[in-house]
């Protein structure tokens, strides 16, 4: 791996590997670092390597995925496998490890696009085994061909629906979906959904998805308010509340999903701006409409920045580059408006779309601030939502000050599955809204790393 | 549990708390651990509590394991080798002086 | 407007400590604390409750340690009483890692200038061999260290905190979100302002770190500190191998081990650098090889309250009679003697004589 590049892509989903291949095409020496070992992110994961599971289950949206990771292979990309960044710093060098060393790189401009995660779903019993997200079972398809036994699918949101889907069509019995949309948000999204009939072949499709779902004899149930999952040290049934009534079933596993957040942890610590977006509900990163973030030389593509889908990722990931392009002097600001006329095309044409799904899909509040007071914030320090409630009442106003008194965010997931609960339940507490209170201060490592590894990078200087 | 085998699939086997586990190539531990019916990975160091893997992308640090005698490794992002001696990690990680 | 009889500016250890003994002399107090992302260098703290480095050219310093030292048992049974915390303190004794026969060689040398004047500190400057039987895993490169027996650690996330909780328990008031502004004279005390709110007291004690220069000018008084770097590397927790703590090494209660002691001169940036993680985490490696394959999963770079001596500034004002000064860079370690003979003598308006050599006016001639 060379140590120094004209654009560093940090990040293989779709838009990392647009953006790579762009700039690729146009000159520049580009580095793609990936922690899997294939190209595809999450949502084409192991796409270069199905032979087998084939578009009846998987779809074929799947497989469109494919010709992107042939292109960035044959390109002149040097796409680094295993690859995992824990650190970029305001000057544009980036700290990598591959195969146990750890090394310091520098680009003349990077492009952050390490896209999403799913949002945490905290209620009672989800740090049970047998409890995993909806895009678990999903990887465990697409890599593994693995089916899960008896699932309860909770939650809202496409994915959710895509994946119980996947598993009607493979055969598998399902113990009920149970979904938490709330109502209400029907009757808010419907005035969004003329706009959205641009990309009506989109929701035809999950509408085909959700019939086959009502009719395939599946227990299926909307309006669920409530969700508590029982078992001794397993996943055993999960309780259910519909209309103030609690209702039981019982299940080998469970599948929650209430749609997908940015990762965001590289870009903080690299120092780029974010601010909250009601829409969304998560953090979105401030950029310009190239991606620029506030960070000189950093470009932030995908659903990294803010959600948006694969479609859109890989046009921002191309605009990204362009931009990265013309700022490192491989392209004119005309040629570089003139290739990107399609791309904003095709950002335009699923705004609406996304609009429509981000409100019809929008997790109900009590699903990301827990009422139960014993339910888990913080999975790796397990720290309960009353102990946060009650480091808010001893004068913590921030989660800063909340993790030093609670440790909630001190694990080895850095904050990624309880830090958007922490804020929200901070936020709840005092009466203020989430952009105020802000989120926990992230710094390098991003992932955990071997202290050996950082210590030999003493003797390399 | 069921699997749509891959094809063509090259088997690959390893040891987990005494038992030999079938595996294919190209299993995460994590995936051919769930396979083979495992749900618990570890126990946690503050509660001793049960987990196993929640996200399968590496970012919840739940699925952690001892993979040939060193721990807290995240079975989601290790491919199985053959001959892979894989532990439940119990509680806080072990640096052995 | 909120009255109180001392308002204390800053809710770090110094100003914490101070408020939770005012209180507990009964005299409301109103502790102001500023916004959740300032740079706090009480959150950025080791832990360690040190003497064996501290005044070794400024006995008043190392008299003023070793006696917050000797304080420190009751201070912790104290607020584990009264708050149920668990602090983790202990006091096994405490050992700078030589890893060379020049750094053992430093060390014996200041060790011996401190004795010149804190003979009731005692050390033992211990080979490799001997200190290898104390700390098993201990890495083939050490030269050696320098063991004092009165030094300990805490968990000092937890000190603050109880230091918050016992405060409030005891009637103290806080107001935190928003940093104080202003602060006036008025007929009757102090006026303290805010961006929002004003509050009135009787005197008033500016412990903001290094927010206090620019607000103890308004009391009358001139105090010199200036911000420095150390970074801090903590693993994930590791199962427990180390009980005593080193001065850059210490395994925390928890069970994560704590990396540090690193001094950088780059203002009000408290970033961290690959280059200085990496010196910090060589030199632990060197210490204990085992920690090889430990994982760092925080770092954080926190800005030590340095005053050109490096020892604490305490100071009264002589324009502005009730308003004090106070800031530090070790508020772990004196957070017994500001609670227990600080802030009683700030109760009775006035400074103790053993930091009587510690004021302000020492820097006035550099």
């Amino acid at each position: 791996m060379k140590s120094r590049t004209d654009i560093a892509v940090i990040g293989a989903g779709p838009a990392g590997m647009a953006a790579a291949v762009m700039a690729a095409d146009h000159g520049a020496s580009v580095l793609l670092l990936d922690e899997q070992a294939a190209a595809g992110g999450q949502i084409y994961r192991a796409v270069g390597s199905q032979k087998a599971t084939g578009s009846a289950i998987l779809g074929t949206e799947y497989y469109q995925g494919g010709a992107l990771v042939d292109r960035l292979a044959a390109s002149t990309v040097e796409h680094v496998t295993g690859a995992t960044v824990w650190h970029v710093s305001d000057q544009r060098e980036i700290g990598v490890s591959v195969d146990g060393a750890a090394e310091l790189i520098n680009a003349d401009h990077i492009i952050i696009a390490t896209g999403a995660q799913e949002r945490p779903f905290p209620v009672p019993g989800w740090t049970l085994p047998g409890v995993m997200n909806a895009g678990a079972a999903q990887i465990l398809l697409k890599s593994s061909g693995v089916l899960l036994p008896y699932p309860v699918f909770v939650g809202t949101g496409p994915l959710l629906y895509l994946i119980a889907h996947q598993y009607l069509r493979a055969g598998v019995p399902i113990a009920a979906v149970l979904d938490t949309t709330p109502r209400s948000n029907l009757c808010q999204a419907l005035g969004l959904l003329p706009a959205a009939f641009r990309e009506a072949g989109q929701i035809w499709k999950g509408l085909g998805w959700l019939k086959d779902l009502r009719t395939s004899g599946t227990t299926f149930k909307t309006g669920v308010e409530d969700i508590r999952i029982n078992g001794a040290d397993h996943a055993e049934s999960v309780e259910y509340k519909i209309a103030g009534h609690w209702h039981s079933c019982s299940a080998e596993s469970v599948l929650l999903h209430q749609g997908v957040v940015p990762n965001v942890n590289l870009a903080m610590a690299a120092g780029c701006k974010h601010h909250w977006s009601d829409a969304q509900l998560c953090w979105h990163a401030q950029v310009d409409d190239w991606g620029y973030s506030t960070v000189e030389g950093v470009s932030i593509a995908g659903d990294g920045a803010g959600i948006v889908g694969a479609d859109s990722a890989q046009a921002l990931g191309g605009l990204a580059a362009l931009d990265a392009l013309y700022r490192i002097g491989k392209l004119s600001i005309p040629e570089r408006d003139k290739i990107a006329m399609p791309l904003r095309k095709i950002m335009s044409r699923q705004q609406p779309l996304r609009r429509f799904l981000d409100r019809l899909y929008q997790p109900a509040e009590q699903f990301r601030i827990p009422a139960d007071p014993a339910t888990l914030v913080c999975r790796c320090e397990e720290v309960s939502a009353a102990e946060i409630r009650e480091a808010v009442s001893l004068g913590c106003q921030g989660p800063n000050q909340l993790k030093s008194f609670t440790r909630a965010g001190m694990g080895p997931c850095q904050g990624r599955l309880c830090g958007l609960t922490v804020s929200a339940i901070i936020a709840d507490e005092l009466g203020r809204p989430v952009q105020d209170i802000g989120a926990a201060r992230l710094r390098s490592p991003v992932k955990p790393l071997e202290l050996g590894q950082l210590a030999a990078l003493a003797d390399k200087e | 549990m069921s699997r749509i085998p891959r094809k063509p699939c090259t088997n690959v086997s390893f040891r987990f708390a005494g038992e030999t586990i079938e595996a294919q190539e190209g299993d995460s531990v994590a995936a051919a651990l769930l396979a083979a019916g495992h749900w618990t990975f570890r126990t946690t160091p503050v509660g001793v509590a049960p987990r196993g893997p929640l996200c399968m992308m590496g970012v919840c640090f739940d699925c952690l394991v001892e993979i040939d005698g060193m721990g807290n490794q995240q079975a989601c992002m290790r491919e199985v080798k053959e001959g892979m001696n894989v532990a439940p990690q119990s509680g806080a990680f072990e640096a052995a002086p | 407007m909120t009255q109180a009889e001392f308002i204390v500016v800053g809710g770090g250890l110094v100003g914490v400590a101070i408020a939770y003994g005012l209180q507990r002399r009964n005299l409301p107090t109103l502790l102001l604390d500023e916004s959740d992302n300032a740079f706090r260098a009480a959150r950025g703290n080791f832990g360690l409750i040190w003497t064996q480095s501290k005044g070794t050219d400024l006995p008043a310093y190392a008299q003023w340690t070793w006696t917050s030292a000797q304080g420190w048992a009751d201070l912790s049974a104290e607020l584990m009483a009264q708050t149920g915390a668990r602090l983790a303190y202990h006091r096994p004794g405490g050992i700078e890692i030589c890893l060379t026969a020049a750094e053992m060689e430093d060390k014996q040398k200041k060790m011996e200038r401190l004795q010149t004047h804190a003979d009731h500190i005692e050390f033992r400057m211990l080979e490799r061999k001997a200190l290898g039987n104390m700390l098993p895993g201990l890495g083939p490169d050490v030269a050696g260290g320098c063991l004092s027996p009165g030094d300990g650690h805490v968990n000092p996330l937890m000190l603050l905190r109880a230091l918050h909780v016992g405060f409030q328990t005891m009637g103290g008031k806080i107001s935190s979100g928003a940093p104080v502004q202003r602060i006036d004279q008025t007929s009757s005390g102090f006026k303290v302002r805010t961006a929002d709110q004003a509050y009135e007291s009787g005197r008033v004690v500016v412990a903001a770190g290094l927010g206090t220069p620019k607000l103890a000018e308004m009391i009358g008084l001139k105090i010199d500190v200036r911000p420095q770097r150390g970074q801090n590397l903590i693993t994930e927790r590791v199962k427990p191998f180390l009980s005593m703590p080193l001065s850059g090494i210490r395994q925390t209660d928890e069970g994560g081990v704590q990396l540090g002691e690193s001094n950088e001169e780059v203002g009000f940036d408290d970033s961290v650098t690959p280059a200085t993680m990496a010196d910090i985490a060589a030199r632990a490696v060197k210490t204990f090889p085992h920690l090889q394959r430990a994982r760092i999963v925080r770092a954080w770079g926190a800005l030590r309250v340095m005053s050109p001596d490096g020892a604490p500034i305490y100071a009264q004002s002589k324009t502005c009679p009730g308003a004090f000064a106070a800031v530090c860079h070790s508020g772990v370690t004196l957070a017994a003697a500001h609670a227990n003979v600080l802030a009683p003598a700030i109760a009775e308006n006035q400074l103790p004589a053993s930091v009587a050599a510690l004021g302000p006016e020492r820097f006035a001639d550099v």
